[in-house]
């Protein structure tokens, strides 16, 4: 079966597909956050003892962290798309994964510090994994300042999406940082990232609580990008005629 | 129960986490639900105008 792709880059068309989509999105995110979270606070062995039980931010501090890096790469993406073929919907995308990538990076830098707080005894402190977080803040927050900033939708969409490209070199950055391949050169409190030494049941935790993140930013992306559809073809036929407006 | 909350002596700090976790990602559709809510009445409303006219 041909999908016919370029269908669903009209945001006629891509606006009530994604009504649909908010819905699904966001059952699983409840379901699968709700379960994961239960399973990491109920069902996982205390490995650390009674006294360190601190580890359970765990579960929403390393799904926001990756949820921040990745949704960086997926904002990318679609800068990209619109570079190449001068799609609105890919600008739109890109702008409304924006808010949602920067809320999911200051979650992990909020969930960090109070972790951080419990086992290395401060709250923040200039390790490389932190402060390479802390510039992908930064960034999402140049990337919307520079997008509201230019007035006019098609060069502002251009330009942000060009200061998206030359920010992606701050992924490697945040992957190496603790991932180096010689761990006496790298200055890093952050351990480097062993997903096969984790306990599994909190390990399976947490993955399924990422994968919750996962449907809620899907979720949220997609209810934002409705509103951006509505404040930028408001003066179209399209829009005058939805259900809504009948 | 009082025992769960606690967290080993260690609660303050787990509940200061998962609580900003809830509160964001609460507030996010919050937000996104009543600007939509906002965003139509106001096209419903530059209809009407055009009707008028």
């Amino acid at each position: 079966m041909a999908i016919n792709w370029f269908k669903y880059s009209s945001p006629s068309s891509f606006y009530p597909l994604a009504g649909k989509m908010i819905p699904v999105f966001m059952t699983l995110a409840i379901l699968l956050i709700m379960g994961g979270l239960y399973w990491g606070f109920f069902e996982t062995p205390d490995v650390l003892s009674d006294q360190k039980q601190y580890y359970k931010i765990i579960y929403v501090h390393v799904a926001s962290a990756w949820m921040a890096m990745w949704l960086y790469v997926v904002m990318v993406a679609w800068a990209v798309l619109g570079l190449i073929f001068n799609t609105r919907m890919s600008y739109m995308m890109a702008s409304a994964t924006a808010v949602t990538g920067a809320i999911m990076t200051a979650l992990s830098l909020w969930t960090g510090a109070f972790w951080g707080q419990t086992s290395w005894g401060t709250w923040w402190d200039w390790d490389p994994r932190m402060t390479t977080q802390l510039i992908l803040l930064f960034l999402y927050i140049g990337y919307i300042a520079l997008q509201s900033a230019i007035e006019e939708t098609r060069r502002s969409d251009r330009a942000s999406a060009v200061l998206a490209l030359v920010g992606l070199a701050i992924v490697p950055v945040i992957y190496y940082s603790i991932n180096c391949p010689d761990p006496n050169e790298c200055a890093s409190l952050h351990q480097e990232s062993s997903l096969k030494r984790v306990e599994p049941n909190i390990l399976i935790a947490m993955l399924v609580v990422t994968a919750g993140f996962w449907m809620y930013c899907f979720a949220v992306i997609l209810m934002r990008v409705r509103n951006i559809i509505l404040q930028r073809e408001s003066h179209t036929n399209w829009v005058e005629r939805l259900e809504a407006f009948r | 129960m009082s025992e769960f909350f606690a967290m080993g002596g260690y609660g303050f700090y787990v509940w200061c986490s998962m609580g900003m976790v809830l509160f964001l990602m609460l507030l996010e559709p919050i937000v996104l639900k009543i600007q939509h809510r906002r965003l139509i009445k106001s096209i419903q409303r530059q209809k009407r105008r055009k009707k008028e006219n």
